[in-house]
């Protein structure tokens, strides 16, 4: 892969250009479009522009420009394009809120709570971008940030706290809102993950038995890390939340093969995801719903009444899409949350959900490549971790909707309503901006001392080339 | 670990490709079955509330699409002018219980979407004018029509009249019927609820007694079985055995005559005037029931008229003696419905040669250019000319000097056909009367049906019952 990444090699030193401009034309082109969104809707439902237009555009550009102005001051080489892709998709998913908001009457106003969890999760980032500034120091928290994000997962199972949805036990309610816990829990999760594997890797990698060709890393080496991921999926699979066991299974999987450098990993976590699987699918009636309404929806309308209807609503928008405000999303239900992907296809058609897809897979790659450039390990895991879990969400939410995968439950990052994810989501790019600044600054060469800096020395040796 | 990490990457290159793969195969192969789907809501709303072209039967408005106020959940709403009258050929097109005859049948006409319209589609979308569905224009004739429900009245049955030159249908009604606005409306509740009213009716107002039901059809098919007789050698003048009762063979069950057809001989002519039990039963005895099935497929017993929901008309497959000698008097399991009687006539009169019955001749597209146009088509040829011109000569004679004295107009040559059949024995028996009727080189024929004829159980329900609406449509069309 191009690019740099060493810096301070014998003669060659690569300095990152900031590229604040370009993030922030780019920032201004994809609020152009969550905008657009916006003003088409009306358009096309009443033939006039929303009365709130004017506002709506000062707050929503004005929220971007808070973001660019929080980096540009406190993350100047951070990546331009993660800012703009987040953009991009937050504000296509407010406009179809917004637009799903509509079709009943009188119409609902959920974009508003969205677009306040919105705001808080741009808030937070900008605080991680501005206080805390740097993410190495993260890694001291390994055990801490393990115990948190079990305590997250689990809050769901205390009584009065937690509440059943839609046949899955992930939700906690405090006062009006209800909130996801193991969307943050992924979060802190992945942070400790990372450093704990950062602290054993070569133990990891190299000691312990070889056994069927392989070299297995020593129980004691390996038992914190069983213990963390058999808890995590025993809670997971207990609240039957499907999605987030997958995702769970599949980060700790990649991220222990990156950090071995083992394929084997691969291929073991593999082979005990497929008995897995073949399990749950023989034991757990909600798992045997979930697939057959993914191999064979139309033997159970009523059933599969959704998953079915998102597949009316994609042949209905076609190619082209039936464009904003003139499809009918509302029929599939959830299709603000689980299903807005089924509602993006509908109006913008299989090329608009297409380019959707592609700004995510843009913005997962430019964490991955953040994750390539980083210099020291603790920063590459944690950026591959970040990105993977992103890409692998976004895979197993559309892939669901459009049924690629069974259908998992899982939010579409940066569009479903719901705050849980929007705040977590928002954390993510603030970290991985973090992140990307401290790969890419320059690091102030290290100015060896020599003989004839020393203003002591008596005889004039040959000066060092001077580095810039 | 940069390795792995770039392995990493391509693992999640290839789970977006797949999303991006995905998707395209959605539009690619399964976006036509999708929305063809009967359980998408989209396409059938859409359908549902869009503008449909009319149904005419010349300058009358059978069916039309009229615009609902602004802000209606649907555009436009169908309405019938006079939806009784014309139900059995429109069929009604409603929300949620679909739709049938015309509206179901040409449906993708009507509602502009058909391949045939493709062209103006596509230019109305490109000029931005709300495409215009297509004119159905039927063959009925107005007047008939009116003519066959006034004649018909309060009594369930059903009349069909065609041209026995083009098979062009002219009149079909059934009665009771429905007003198909009140299953097509946009209030999809109160629709829904007519529907279910309609549906509980015990007198079935939404069946098509007409074509899309099968009764036993009594004497009139003993039409079928002289045409058989003609067609194996037997002359009208041929003596059959016409014994006053009748032992059917190998069983103890004695056939009666209904009529004074005494108890000895008589011609088939004579036997056809007096509509002879014995006689028929003899003769289809004779035959046997390969020639009696072969005569009738050749009348079109399996013929089936789709756009009205029509259904085939039945002979037994497998009967024995007994019951080859009960089906040439139209009983046992013989079962036929008005447009095969009338098609048995239509056959006759011109001269054998049966043309497949159409109610559509034109479907003209919003620009008044015609999309498809019926031509008439010969579907068989029932009897020779000869045979079927000896067959019209003893029809006339059964108007003129038999049993169906009824349907006798001035002028106008008639031949014709009483029946009256029986179902069981608490319901009253079934009349019917199938005729063709010329006068200046116009030929048609005409089937009426009468399902609960207030009349004794004897042979004269048919010419007291059935004979004066056939007669009244005659005079209406000719």
């Amino acid at each position: 892969m191009a690019g740099p990444v060493m810096i301070n090699t014998a003669d060659s030193v690569v300095v990152y250009r900031r590229r604040r401009n370009v993030e922030l034309a780019m920032i201004l082109v994809a609020q152009v479009i969550g905008l657009a969104g916006y003003a088409l809707t009306h358009l096309n439902l009443d033939g006039t522009l929303p009365p709130e237009m004017l506002s709506v555009t000062m707050v929503w550009v004005g929220l971007g420009l808070a973001l660019h102005i929080a980096v540009r001051w406190r993350a100047p080489y951070a990546d331009p394009l993660l800012l703009p892709c987040a953009l991009l998709l937050n504000g296509v998913g407010l406009a179809m809120i917004h637009r799903i908001d509509l079709i009943p009457d009188p119409p609902r106003h959920d974009v508003l709570t969205q677009l306040i969890w919105t705001g808080l999760g741009m808030a937070l980032a900008v605080v991680t971008i501005v206080v805390v500034r740097d993410h190495r120091p993260l890694q001291a928290y390994t055990y801490t940030l393990f115990l948190l994000g079990l305590v997250l997962m689990m809050l769901p199972l205390v009584p009065g706290l937690g509440v059943e949805l839609n046949g899955a036990r992930v939700w906690i309610r405090i006062w009006r809102f209800s909130f996801q816990p193991a969307e943050a829990a992924k979060f802190v999760m992945t942070i400790a993950f990372a450093s704990y594997l950062v602290d054993k890797r070569d133990a990891l990698a190299v000691a312990g038995p070889r056994f069927l060709g392989l070299t297995f890393p020593r129980p004691r080496d390996l038992a914190p890390l069983g213990v963390m991921l058999a808890l995590a999926m025993t809670v997971l699979v207990t609240q039957k939340d499907l999605g987030m066991s997958m995702l769970f299974f599949g980060l700790f999987v990649v991220m222990l093969y990156v950090s071995t450098e083992r394929p084997a990993w691969l291929v073991l976590g593999g082979l005990s995801f497929a008995g897995a699987a073949f399990l749950a699918a023989s034991l757990f009636h909600h798992v045997q719903v979930r697939i057959d309404a993914w191999l064979h929806p139309f033997q159970n309308y009523d059933q599969n009444l959704q998953i079915i209807s998102a597949q009316f609503g994609y042949a209905w928008g076609g190619l082209l899409g039936r464009g904003w405000g003139l499809g009918r999303p509302g029929l599939t239900p959830l299709a603000k949350s689980d299903f807005i992907a089924a509602a993006l296809g509908e109006e913008l058609g299989i090329t608009g959900l297409m380019a959707l897809i592609m700004v995510y897979a843009l913005f997962a790659f430019r964490g991955l490549r953040t994750a390539l450039a980083a210099r020291d390990d603790f920063s590459t895991l944690l950026a591959t971790g970040l990105s993977f879990l992103f890409a692998l969400q976004v895979f197993l939410i559309i892939g669901g909707v459009t049924r690629l995968t069974p259908m998992t439950g899982l939010t579409t990052p940066f569009m479903s309503h719901g705050g849980s994810s929007m705040v977590v989501n928002w954390m993510i790019v603030g970290l991985l901006l973090v992140i990307s600044h401290q790969v890419r600054r320059p690091v102030a060469a290290p100015t060896e001392l020599t003989l004839a800096d020393d203003s002591t020395q008596l005889i004039a040796v040959p000066t060092a080339e001077v580095r810039p | 670990m940069n390795k792995p990490i770039r392995r990493i990457a391509v693992l999640t290159m290839a789970l977006f490709v797949a999303l991006l793969l995905n998707a395209s195969q959605i539009v690619v192969f399964q976006q036509d079955s999708l929305n063809t789907n009967p359980q998408n809501r989209r396409v059938r709303d859409e359908q549902f509330g869009g503008h449909r072209g009319s149904i005419v039967a010349g300058k009358t408005t059978l069916a039309v699409s009229d615009a609902t106020p602004q802000g209606s959940q649907f555009a436009y709403q169908r309405s019938y002018p006079q939806g009784d009258l014309y139900a059995p050929v429109t069929g009604y097109f409603s929300y949620d219980r679909g739709s049938t005859g015309l509206e179901s049948a040409y449906s993708a006409e009507l509602a502009g979407t058909s391949n045939s319209l493709f062209v103006r589609r596509l230019v109305d979308t490109v000029t931005g004018r709300s495409p215009q569905g297509a004119t159905v224009e039927t063959t009925l004739d107005p007047k008939a029509q009116q003519a066959a429900a006034q004649a018909l009245g309060h009594q369930q049955g059903a009349v069909v009249a065609m041209d026995a030159e083009t098979g062009a249908v002219l009149a079909m009604v059934s009665s009771p019927s429905y007003d198909p606005t009140t299953l097509s409306g946009t209030d999809i509740k109160s629709a829904g609820e007519a529907y279910g009213t309609l549906l509980q009716d015990p007198d079935s107002p939404l069946t098509n007694r007409a074509a899309g039901e099968i009764y036993p059809p009594g004497s009139t098919f003993k039409l079928v079985t002289a045409a058989a007789a003609l067609e194996n050698g037997m002359q009208p003048s041929t003596l059959v055995d016409t014994p006053a009762k009748l032992t059917l063979p190998g069983t103890k069950t004695q056939l009666p005559n209904e009529t004074q057809c005494g108890d000895g001989q008589q011609t088939l002519d004579r036997a056809l005037q007096l509509s002879c039990n014995t006689a028929f039963a003899n003769v289809a005895i004779k035959l046997g029931d390969n020639a009696l099935r072969q005569q009738a497929e050749k009348f079109g017993w399996n013929f089936q008229l789709g756009d009205v929901g029509g259904v085939a008309a039945r002979f037994p497959a497998n009967p024995d003696p007994a019951q080859t000698g009960l089906s040439g008097i139209g009983q046992y399991d013989v079962a036929s419905n008005p447009l095969h009687m009338a098609m048995v006539s239509a056959a006759i009169a011109n001269d054998g040669k049966l043309m497949t019955p159409y109610v559509v001749q034109t479907v003209r597209a919003a620009d008044l250019t015609a999309l498809s146009t019926t031509k008439p088509k010969e579907l068989s040829q029932a009897m020779s000319a000869a045979n079927a011109q000896q067959l019209q000569g003893m029809m006339v004679n059964v108007v003129n000097s038999g049993t169906g004295t009824s349907a006798q107009i001035n002028g106008v040559r008639v031949g014709g056909k009483t029946g009256t059949a029986q179902t069981t024995a608490d319901k009253p028996p079934y009349a019917w009367f199938t005729a063709f009727a010329e006068k200046n080189n116009r030929k048609i024929a005409v089937a009426v049906f009468v399902e609960s004829a207030n009349v004794p159980r004897s042979e004269v329900g048919g010419n007291v019952v059935a004979a004066p609406i056939a007669k009244s449509v005659i005079q209406a069309l000719l």
